[in-house]
């Protein structure tokens, strides 16, 4: 997919609309034209519902793949950012919700999410690889045993519900149609982003810490600030996924980030792949199309419906075992093997 | 002792003053003032044990995380699971031989199988690349989650304790002064849970003397610190492995009938005790058995302090300490940098 940037010798490189391949184009018109032929459940739940945990899987996964930092406080962040919104904006909660213009209260949400995910990466970067894991880990059941002790501002168990997104232009931005686009715009807008801070000298720099931490503080890098940088961007996009989640469900309670859906986030990075942006947006359809039919799945092939968590489970276990790039390490397998080059023994497209 | 005392003067007198303090606390017979302001010194001292048992249990369960850590570099994710079903087993073997004891060998041999066949067939595999066998344990910890789930039901399982452990015991700590006849009242305390605190002091120092006195300790403190180095010395290191891996898996599993005996199993709790472990070895320091049980100790005694003097937040006030620790001493109490 590296195919964009590789026509930088300006010589005789064709117009900017001729460089973009044309399977993007393809996507581009299935994703735009999905709401004629898919039905409402379909673009809410199903798409809707993908993008979402995407752009939430693509924090993870900028984090893990450029910054080799597998964090798993991604969903934790998500769960702050919806309870910012539903604190500073609408819900049904009114004794704690304080009713704010939604412009304030999304803004009020960003900011402090990207503050406590700063906070959270400043944390993480003091130790490296395996125990960054453990220690995102315990800062997001912290922050799950939390909301569920406190009923002053987070409200306890039951949370918040009634969450709704402002009527902008006089659209209801939950009707499936609008959610579908609304979700679709920051899904693009988010990888689009990625793809490009992936290639900004941030991006670089980022990539060379995650390679060679030492030598890049040789060379003169703050490879301290680099990793909590990556920290604060990754939590914008967590934030974004946050609140778009919550208007999703109109809820927001602990159970959103509790222990179990930060993992989830996860598997979805992994399932999908922790190489490219596209990865997390993959595994989130995947995810979420065997979250919506698994169980009918199950039922019909005469299993218990509830097994579910097992077949996620070892679908995600079979994936690392035998694919760790995921879905896409396949693709990639897929491609070396059929334009194998005879001299090189590799595939004949660079991914 | 002493070098420590030399090299940072102002920490020790803290540390002693401290120990005094907690000795005072615990020995003496309370003022009014005290019990006016804190409450009573039964609730103190049963919060102390409590927290103390609790730290017991937990390191039962992070000593053999530690183990594997510090050898294997190996984050077990799947470790909770291995107490959850080291409790169901040994809880199932207690019912139908009617012994509490047995339960004990046979979650220990049982679990130790469950956890050579993953060292064997899974990470034995993905050698030396730490974030796929991380991620392996997740994947381990969520289906066999969901096996328990299936086989034992979310019911809350109790092991049935023997008789002469049913009860409690006096100890010879003085709660308070009786109003009328004047005598001292002495602390009763569960006999089950003196028997779990011995039960881990032993276990402790066993382990202790294996680690530092006999010929394997020393082959596994030398994986710790240089893998490869032993690798070239001719010691078979797989096989080291694969003992260690069984050995930590056992223990969990042993710590799974110790908690389904005077706690209860159902699930979720697999997660609560890779957290538990989690935590106690970021603040002990992660590969040192002594910083477990300083991890554990200290976990498990804030823990209890936390759910009698302010409830709400007694979770929270464990995750504080670990950010402290991360924030002053990344490598943990005892770790080493």
């Amino acid at each position: 997919m590296a195919t964009i940037d590789t026509h930088g010798n300006g010589l005789s490189s064709p117009s900017w609309f001729e460089r973009i391949p044309a399977y993007y184009y393809f996507i581009g018109i299935v994703l735009i034209s999905m709401p004629v032929f898919a039905g409402d459940f379909v673009l809410f739940q199903i798409f809707g519902w993908s993008f979402i945990l995407g752009v939430i899987s693509l924090s993870l996964m900028f984090l893990a793949g450029y910054g080799g930092m597998v964090s798993l406080a991604q969903m934790t962040i998500a769960g702050l950012a919806g309870y910012m919104v539903a604190i500073f904006g609408n819900s049904a909660i009114e004794t704690i919700s304080q009713g704010w213009p939604w412009y304030i209260a999304i803004s009020l949400a960003l900011l402090i999410s990207v503050l406590f995910g700063t906070i959270v990466g400043w944390l993480a970067v003091r130790t490296e690889g395996i125990y960054t894991i453990m220690i995102t880990l315990a800062i997001a059941s912290a922050f799950f045993y939390f909301t569920r002790q406190n009923y002053v501002i987070f409200n306890g168990f039951s949370g918040f519900n009634g969450v709704l997104p402002p009527r902008l232009f006089g659209i209801d931005w939950r009707h499936p149609i609008a959610f579908y686009y609304l979700t679709l715009f920051w899904a693009l807008a988010a990888y689009f982003t990625v793809v490009y801070i992936s290639r900004a000298p941030f991006g670089l720099a980022l990539q060379g810490v995650r390679d060679n931490a030492r030598r890049m503080a040789a060379l003169g890098y703050n490879v301290t600030a680099h990793r909590v940088a990556a920290y604060s961007f990754a939590s914008l996009l967590a934030g974004i996924g946050g609140i778009l989640l919550t208007w999703q469900s109109a809820q927001i309670s602990p159970g959103t980030a509790g222990i179990g859906p930060a993992i989830d986030i996860l598997v979805i990075a992994v399932i999908g792949g922790l190489r490219h942006p596209i990865g997390p947006f993959i595994g989130a359809f995947i995810y979420v199309l065997l979250k919506t039919f698994a169980t009918d799945v199950l039922i019909s092939f005469g299993l218990a419906g509830e097994r579910f968590q097992l077949l996620i489970g070892l679908g995600f276990l079979v994936i690392v075992f035998w694919s760790p790039d995921g879905i896409l390490g396949l693709w990639q397998r897929f491609q070396d093997s059929r334009n194998r080059d005879p001299l090189t023994g590799r595939g004949g497209r660079e991914l | 002792m002493g070098s420590f005392a030399q090299r940072h003067p102002i920490w020790a007198a803290i540390i002693a003053a401290a120990v005094a303090i907690a000795l005072w606390l615990i020995f003496a017979i309370w003022p009014e003032w005290l019990t006016d302001l804190i409450g009573a010194k039964k609730i103190f001292l049963n919060a102390l044990f409590n927290g103390i048992t609790l730290g017991a249990l937990y390191f039962f369960v992070a000593s053999g995380f530690t183990l594997i850590f510090g050898l294997m570099r190996n984050v077990n994710l799947a470790h909770g699971s291995l107490y959850l079903f080291g409790g169901y087993v040994g809880y199932e073997f207690a019912t139908w031989t009617g012994y509490w004891l047995l339960a004990f060998p046979a979650a220990f041999i049982i679990v130790a199988v469950l956890g050579i066949a993953m060292q064997t067939l899974v990470f034995q595999r993905m050698e030396g690349e730490e974030l796929r066998q991380t991620l392996v344990t997740i994947g381990i910890s969520i289906v066999i989650a969901d096996l328990l789930l299936w086989i034992w039901g979310g019911d809350f399982y109790n092991i049935q304790l023997p008789s002469w452990l049913i009860g409690p015991m006096d100890t010879f700590f003085i709660t308070g002064v009786s109003r009328r006849t004047g005598e001292f009242i002495f602390l009763k305390y569960p006999m089950v849970r003196l028997v779990i605190l011995a039960a881990s002091i032993v276990v402790g120092i066993g382990m202790w003397l294996l680690l530092n006195r006999t010929r394997i300790g020393m082959i596994i403190r030398a994986g710790v610190d240089d893998r490869e180095m032993l690798a070239s010395t001719g010691v078979r290191i797989q096989l080291v492995f694969i003992g260690v891996f069984a050995f930590g898996a056992g223990l969990a599993g042993v710590a799974g009938v110790v908690g389904g005996s005077f706690q209860s199993l159902a699930p979720g709790e697999d997660i609560r005790f890779l957290l538990a472990s989690l935590v106690v070895v970021i603040v002990g320091g992660m590969g040192s058995i002594t910083g477990a049980a300083l991890g554990a100790l200290i976990i498990g005694v804030a823990e209890q302090f936390g759910s009698v003097y302010f409830p709400t937040y007694a979770v929270v006030l464990t995750f504080v300490i670990m950010v402290a620790v991360l924030a002053f001493r990344p490598q943990g109490l005892m770790g080493r940098a």
